[in-house]
């Protein structure tokens, strides 16, 4: 083999590294080690799978650019992150550029498992630098391992490392400078049977498909192990030649009976086996660990749902604690920023865009802000503590009555206190039809904005306080009850008919529970808001302008009043055009108006209902809106707001998607405005048709 | 060869060697993969708390895996 294939004729420039790993085994904290802040994220285009490169500088002072693949257990890909990896290293992604070299991450203590992709990887003929990471743990669990054999044995170096405390760092950085990595020497036989199919479909992918040969060969493996051959968006599709080869040994095999892909899959772990009893010894026979007695509280039948509603109940606390704050301070900063302007400009429409458009549309969403990010660092928290599996595993029961997995949990979870951090959470969940209906669920659950709606509603239902507070607390409780049912009815339904597909897997680690570093939790935290406030802003603040727009024009007559301009705008005209639909349910115009203006945030109702009954906005105080919307009449001289209305309107904003910013995030996660727009229709029409029965037969009642 | 069971009907504590995968076209592969082969000893850690999906621990590690999964795994118990 010749030492010079790692890096391609007439590129002079320095190689580019990848890092590929195993999920839970300190890749990222590598890679936060190596790079420092000189990272870039961004997305693969086609898929939601966070690309991540970073910037290396060698011995030599020659900067080196460095791809953090996603964790992968195996390269024959079974969700769309393995999928990113597998491509990027075949070479098949046309926005990445197929990696010079490869470092492979292991967790040293688990070293049998992690090695079979190394073993995958190793068949790309690129040079590879094996990084045994976690080497204290390992050595705590009475495991030894001989690191200048293995590396004889594999040809290739190997750097014993722990990355959280940036122990083999250097070492790394000096096997990264050379410029003379090997090859690796490791050859392991292709079982018998195989190996002809293994051989011809390596011509065919050479001949017709135009790879490199050992590119087509790790290729031609792959296509026996991978039983799915479809292909995610960025991939060239098999050429067909090679497509009828691979079917007709298929078939040809499973007359024989030859389980092709498990007799690959035991040659590998035959091979691997007999590297690791030769390298590593396990001194004492595998004792109690401090995780399984960790786990031994935390997945008890009894306990295990105690530790998981206090994390919960901690999550909540902290995000309704924490947040007010901040997002108090914002709404000041905001409101200062637009009398700032104010000040400076002269009145007009212009003024009025920056003011009351811009920031009054994109500062409402910025106000939820601290509230997302506390989210992310919670979501942060429980995947890098090994607590996320956890909750996936007991829960994983009941979401299988809808046909959904643990994993799933979490994200709608994190929903009820805002659906964006939920919907960018379920990028966890493997499987994409599974995603898929998570993400058009995860708006049900009842969010913070919906509840300034709900205590506005109860408090026009229970005027004064002689109405006992059991009253009013049970309103609340029925209406996230009533979302949280209607978001597991809507997955069932979703998986039944139109996202219809395998019951989801679990096969999942348990991995060990570890520290979290905060470091590299705040690290993810920013990055993540950072991705959804660079996806979704433009989005969001071309929307606040249509909706500024919308209640701004057409002027009213000079000496109008903010409540006679917003009746004659565009907006007030939507209300009156809306009202033939919306009577069926009881509501007016002037609530129409409010429907209208909370695609901004649902917590926008408030405030335009007070435009609309010209009550003072009092901040947290509503008292006086509250009066208003008492003395609210229908023009036949019926109130408006009667007991049954209130209800009909908060079960409205239960199931109606009335945020521009969760649209702008679904069309981000799922890549195309099919299924924002889809889950847009279906919850409103279900809100509707929800709201017309709960009125109608209350009308009937006689409420 | 001593008795079998499937994976599925091991009682919690229990140590067991695989003795056979039956082939499926999307779990089993992904089970070999993650080191579940003829041949691998494992132990069933528990249950969840709601009795699916179980835990096994095999190659110093922990998996996680629904009951319909295990019951592809035939197992020959280890005596205790």
């Amino acid at each position: 083999m010749i030492p010079t294939a790692a890096r391609p004729p007439g590129v002079a420039k320095a190689p580019v590294y990848a890092i590929v790993g195993n999920p839970n085994c300190g890749k990222s904290t590598l890679f936060n080690a190596l790079t420092g802040l000189k990272q870039k994220v961004g997305n693969y285009p086609g898929v939601t799978v966070e690309k991540k490169t970073g910037t290396l500088y060698s011995q030599h002072g020659q900067p080196i650019t460095i791809i953090d693949l996603p964790g992968a257990y195996s390269l024959a890909a079974r969700s769309p992150d393995e999928a990113v990896t597998r491509d990027v290293l075949l070479g098949r992604r046309e926005d990445t550029a197929q990696p010079d070299r490869v470092l492979c991450i292991v967790d040293a203590t688990n070293l049998e498992r992690n090695l079979y992709l190394v073993h995958q990887v190793l068949d790309l003929g690129r040079p590879v630098i094996l990084i045994l990471n976690m080497m204290d743990l390992a050595a705590q669990a009475g495991i030894s391992i001989r690191v200048a054999r293995l590396s004889q044995m594999l040809g290739i170096p190997v750097i014993p490392c722990e990355a959280v405390n940036g122990k083999g760092i250097i070492e790394l950085k000096l096997a990264i400078s050379r410029h003379d990595l090997p090859l690796s020497r490791h050859a392991w036989d292709i079982p018998a049977p195989i190996a002809p199919a293994v051989a011809e479909l390596q011509a065919s992918l050479v001949s017709n498909g135009g790879k490199a040969p050992l590119i087509a060969r790790a290729e031609a493996l792959l296509l026996l192990t991978d039983q799915d051959s479809v292909r995610v968006a960025g991939s060239a599709p098999l050429d067909a030649k090679t497509q009828e080869i691979l079917r007709s040994w298929q078939s040809r095999w499973e007359a024989q009976g030859v389980d092709w892909a498990g007799t690959l899959v035991s040659s590998r772990y035959e091979a691997i086996g007999r590297l690791a009893s030769e390298v590593a010894q396990s001194a004492k026979p595998s004792a109690q660990t401090l995780s399984d007695r960790i786990d031994a509280v935390v997945i008890h039948p009894l306990w295990g749902w105690v530790v998981l509603a206090l994390v919960m109940t901690l999550l909540f606390f902290s995000i309704f604690k924490f947040a007010q704050a901040p997002m108090d301070w914002i709404g000041d900063g905001n409101a200062a920023l637009a009398g700032w302007i104010r000040g400076l400009m002269p009145d007009g429409d212009l003024r009025n865009l920056l003011t009351d458009g811009v920031i009054g549309g994109v500062g409402t969403i910025v106000t939820f802000l601290p509230q997302i990010l506390i989210l992310f660092f919670f979501i942060g928290l429980l995947e890098s503590t090994g607590y996320m599996a956890r909750a996936a595993f007991i829960m994983d029961r009941l979401m299988g009555h809808v046909g959904l997995n643990g994993k799933s949990f979490i994200p709608l979870l994190s929903s009820y206190a805002c659906a964006i951090p939920g919907i960018m959470a379920t990028r966890t969940i493997e499987d994409p039809k599974d995603r898929l209906v998570t993400i058009l669920v995860a708006p049900l659950m009842s969010c913070s904005a919906r509840l300034p709606v709900y205590l506005l509603m109860i408090a026009a239902l229970f005027p004064g306080p002689t109405y006992p507070i059991a009253a009013k607390v049970g309103i609340m409780v029925l209406m996230y009850a009533l979302g949280t049912i209607g978001a597991f009815g809507f997955a069932w339904l979703f998986k039944r008919t139109l996202l219809r597909g395998k019951p989801p897997l679990m096969i999942m680690e348990l991995p060990p529970y570890r520290l979290p570093r905060i470091k590299d939790v705040l690290l993810q935290m920013t990055e993540r808001a950072g991705l959804f406030l660079k996806n979704a802003g433009t989005v969001i603040l071309a929307i606040s302008i249509v909706l500024w727009l919308l209640a701004a024009y057409p002027k009213s007559p000079a000496g109008a009043t903010a409540t006679e301009q917003l009746a004659h705008s565009f907006a007030g005209r939507a209300g009156h055009l809306l009202e033939p639909v919306i009577k069926p349910i009881g509501f007016d115009w002037h609530i129409g108006i409010g429907l209208i203006s909370s695609f901004a945030a649902r917590e926008v109702f408030v405030s335009t209902m007070g435009v609309v009954f010209s009550a003072e906005s009092g901040g947290e105080d509503t008292t006086s809106l509250r009066h208003a919307l008492n003395a609210a009449r229908w023009p036949d001289g019926r109130v408006l707001f009667t007991p049954l209305v209130c209800i009909t309107l908060m079960v409205f904003y239960v199931f109606a998607m009335q945020c521009m910013s969760t649209i702008a995030v679904v069309r981000r996660e799922t890549n195309s405005w099919r299924w924002p727009l889809f889950q847009t229709a279906y919850m409103t029409g279900a809100a509707w048709i929800i709201c017309f029965i709960v009125y109608q037969s209350g009308t009937a009642l006689g409420f | 060869m001593a008795a079998t069971v499937k994976l599925s009907a091991l009682p919690v504590g229990a140590s067991a060697v695989v003795r056979d995968i039956q082939k499926t076209d999307s779990s089993s592969v992904r089970l070999r993969e993650m080191g579940l082969l003829v041949g691998t000893e494992l132990t069933l850690v528990r249950c969840a708390p709601l009795g699916d999906p179980l835990e096994i621990k095999m190659r110093g590690y922990h998996l996680t895996l629904r009951k319909s999964e295990a019951s592809l795994v035939t197992v020959e118990p280890k005596e205790p």
